[in-house]
């Protein structure tokens, strides 16, 4: 596969080129976290949840997304956070995801959602191999913005697939 | 989107045609004197030339033109319908749906051409040279439209253009049934033509300057001199007879044409065709106002508004007859499944050499369009089965005592919310002493486990299981009835085995009507609230005091003199709330037996539409799915087979320790 198509499947920008990109930036455990706006299909308020008895912890809830009925991944655990307690800012956004060729759409809990921003390509970083507090495949990247603040880019892809392929595994059993 | 795409909606045509077809080359390898078969073959070929043609699958209904001229002269009487032939147009049909999908080899196409022209030739007793048709030095052509034919888009005046096209005409009006002036309509077609070709011009090429509207209009076509055909005759000599014969048929076929097509379009229901996923769609809002309406009504209830209340009554009952229409919309009759197997018989007793009956019942039985999808593949492998390792040889049927040809019989029934579906052979049985030398050889069971029957013939379900000595072409590799018994699983059916030695196999499935929606009772464990599937609660009953502070030594209660054994959904959810002082229990039934679910408040009876679980979700195996509640909140629906299976560790464990 070549990088440009790789970067297209998963709907990165290329690192090399000078488009923009266009990002959510939302608040998660006191750390800015973005993701990419064309994933957003909405931002929802908190609503009742269904816990999933035997579900990983990652999404242990389900939503009523408009009569679907959609995973709740809460990014706290991926991140390694405690999960804390709702408050009025809390929201949900729910994301539609391509995960292994099915897109998928999947809640996530945050802890406040700021603005629509636009990254250049050049402000982002890979994550540093060390001096991270997270799982570093969990990161895509790093950007500069605002008053040297740092914003993570979650690598969604990777973090859910930890889960369908642990489902694809325990299957075969 | 079908609608969209005209090759596509061709496509999809095109493949119901060829079913049909299909269905009546089969039974015609029964019937072979059945003129009615006949003209449905007919039929299908020749819409499947013309619709062919217009939609530019130029080679599809090249190759149809010629079986179809073939059929032709099987329809004409003049080549009797042979097996041999059935069996060459088979083939031919399926080149025909290579052909519509677009990934046909053209050498195959003409192999099966020429042996097509075998098979003719063998039925007419022929030499290939006399087989050819006559050159007719012209054609005396009469045709008069149907009244209605204007008005359907026909124009005769490019019929009259088409057939100059194809050499010298003389056409003279025919103008004696112009009705007077008074009672003249005037988009009605009252003109006949006689027109007369000259020229070498073959009788299709005519025939197909009125493929579209030939089925309703009167039409003959004779060749030239027919009138003075004793002079013909003479003047030819004896050998040029029996063409003449032949030729002069199809005026007296033309005529009776009207007949089978008057008939098909009475058996045509109107239907609209729709594309399932549009269908999902509406099924989803359909849902969606089922909730926001009961929503409502709780709104209209907590208040005092009486009005509010009667519109709120009111669309209660509009979104409870929509949602019920909108399930009716989804079922096909189990038919069109059956019919589909009807060609793997056929090829099943070509290629096991054993004479094979089929029998059907219940074809119209319906069921919900998903789950006939489904059913397919599990199906085929059953039947496969039965013909294969099932039924006997001929030879071994008859020492046996048995008719030589082998039945297998395929019926359908409806029974509650469920439909049972079984597949009987009459052949040797499942050797059940096989079986458990089998199982025991894989370590499935141990050599001195006691096994009931049933459980015995279970174990054929079991991965890798198969007892088949040799492998075959057809079934044998040990893999399939474990993946026909998870999928049926899957569908929330069930499958069971009933056998007699000797005598042969009854396997029946029992499948949900429809996946789409569920009678479940919603209970309470903690805090989540669950649905389990109502076709499993045998009753629900209350757990004793003493009963329940007894739970540490073992979870066992009497029920009418039996021990069933219970689970506490609240430890194998790890609910943290108090639990209710009074715990109830739902009886479930389950093929190992009854079993009691414990639950902290049984809420009611709930009908329901069952949304599926996220991708993310599919390692909680214990739900089967999960649906939306009356206040908008998320129910999970459990899956009791797994919810066993998952307890059972559990208990004997809990059992160990005590």
């Amino acid at each position: 596969m070549q990088p440009d198509e790789h970067c297209q499947a998963t709907g990165l920008v290329p690192r090399n080129s000078d488009r923009q990109l266009e990002v959510l930036v939302f608040d998660l455990g006191g750390q800015s976290f973005a993701l990419e706006a064309v994933l957003v299909r909405e931002i929802l308020d908190m609503m009742p949840e269904t816990r999933v008895p035997g579900a990983p912890a990652l999404v242990g809830h389900v939503i009523n997304f408009r009569g679907r009925i959609i995973p709740l991944a809460d990014l706290h655990l991926a991140f390694g956070m405690t999960v804390p307690a709702p408050t009025k800012d809390s929201r949900i956004v729910v994301i539609e995801l391509d995960l292994g060729g099915d897109a998928t759409i999947i809640g996530l809990r945050t802890d406040k959602v700021h603005e629509v921003a636009t990254f250049s390509a050049a402000t982002s970083e890979d994550a540093p191999v060390v001096g991270l507090r997270w799982k570093r495949e969990h990161v895509r990247s790093l950007v500069r913005h605002g008053n040297d603040d740092i914003v993570v880019l979650p690598d969604l892809e990777a973090i859910f697939q930890t889960i369908t392929h642990g489902a694809a595994a325990a299957s075969i059993h | 989107m079908i609608a969209d795409d005209p090759i596509a909606a061709f496509r999809v045509e095109a493949g119901e045609v060829l079913d049909q077809v299909e269905q009546a080359l089969l039974d015609l390898g029964h019937r072979l004197d059945d003129a009615d078969l006949v003209n449905a073959v007919f039929r299908g070929l020749h819409t499947l030339k013309g619709s062919g043609a217009m939609f530019g699958f130029d080679a599809l209904a090249g190759f149809t033109h010629h079986c179809e001229t073939a059929f032709d002269r099987v329809r004409k009487g003049q080549v009797p319908a042979t097996a041999g032939l059935v069996s060459v147009i088979l083939s031919a049909q399926d080149h025909m749906r290579a052909l519509v999908e677009g990934d046909a080899p053209a050498a195959d196409g003409d192999a099966i051409l020429a042996r097509l022209q075998a098979a003719i030739d063998e039925a007419s007793g022929t030499t290939p040279a006399a087989a050819s048709a006559p050159a007719a030095t012209g054609w005396q052509i009469a045709f008069r439209l149907p009244a209605d034919a204007m008005a359907n888009g026909t124009n005769p005046l490019m019929l009259l253009d088409e057939l100059r096209e194809l050499g010298d005409c003389t056409v003279v009006a025919r103008t004696d049934k112009v009705p007077p002036l008074a009672d003249l309509v005037p988009t009605e077609c009252h003109i006949g033509w006689d027109v007369t070709l000259l020229g070498d011009v073959k009788r299709d090429d005519i025939e197909d300057v009125f493929i579209f509207v030939m089925d309703d209009m009167e039409l003959s076509i004779e060749p030239l001199g027919l009138a003075d055909a004793d002079a013909a005759a003479d003047a030819a000599g004896t050998d040029e007879a029996p063409v003449l014969a032949e030729a002069a048929a199809p005026v007296a076929t033309a005529a009776t044409a009207d007949s089978p097509a008057a008939r098909s379009t009475a058996k045509a229901e109107e239907s609209v065709r729709v594309p399932a996923g549009r269908l999902d769609a509406l099924m989803d809002r359909v849902g969606e106002l089922v909730i926001a309406q009961s929503r409502l009504s709780q709104c209209a209830d907590r208040g005092q508004d009486l009005v509010l209340r009667s519109v709120s009554e009111e669309i209660e009952r509009l979104a409870g007859e929509l949602r019920d229409t909108m399930m009716v919309l989804r079922m096909v009759p189990v038919g069109s499944l059956f019919s589909r197997f009807r060609r793997l018989i056929h090829d099943l007793a070509r290629d096991t050499g054993k004479t094979i009956e089929f029998e059907t019942e219940g074809e119209a039985t319906e069921v919900d369009k998903t789950v006939i999808e489904r059913l397919f593949d599990p199906m085929v492998h059953l039947i496969r089965n039965s013909c294969d390792h099932g039924l006997e040889t001929p030879e071994d049927r008859i020492a046996a005592g048995k008719p030589a040809a082998g039945s297998v019989r395929l019926a359908a029934h409806q029974a509650g919310g469920e439909v049972v579906i079984t597949i009987r052979d009459d052949g040797r049985g499942i050797n059940r002493a096989r079986v458990r030398a089998k199982a025991e050889a894989n370590g499935l069971i141990q050599p001195d486990q006691a096994l009931n029957d049933h459980e015995l013939l279970q174990m054929i379900f079991a991965p890798g299981f198969s007892t088949a000595a040799t492998v075959t072409n057809l079934s044998g590799r040990g893999v399939g009835m474990d993946v026909v018994k998870r999928t049926i699983e899957g569908l929330r059916g069930s499958i069971d085995v009933q056998s007699t030695e000797g005598e042969g196999s009854l396997i029946a499935l029992r499948i949900p009507l429809t996946l789409a929606i569920i009678d479940g009772l919603l209970v309470r464990a903690g805090s989540g609230r669950y649905v389990i599937p109502l076709t499993a609660v045998e009753e629900c009953i209350e757990l004793s005091l003493e009963d329940d502070m007894r739970h540490r030594g073992r979870s066992l209660i009497t029920l009418r003199e039996k021990l069933v054994p219970f689970l506490r959904l609240r430890e194998i959810f790890a609910t943290d709330t108090r639990p209710d002082p009074f715990q109830k229990i739902v009886v479930v039934s389950t093929p190992q037996g009854r079993v009691g679910l414990v639950v902290d408040q049984i809420i009611g009876n709930h009908q329901t539409v069952i949304k599926p679980m996220s991708a993310l979700h599919r390692d909680a195996a214990t739900f089967a799915g999960a649906t939306i509640l009356g206040d908008g909140e998320v129910a999970l629906i459990l899956d009791i087979a797994q919810l066993i299976a998952l307890g059972q560790p559990r208990e004997e464990t809990l059992r160990a320790a005590g």
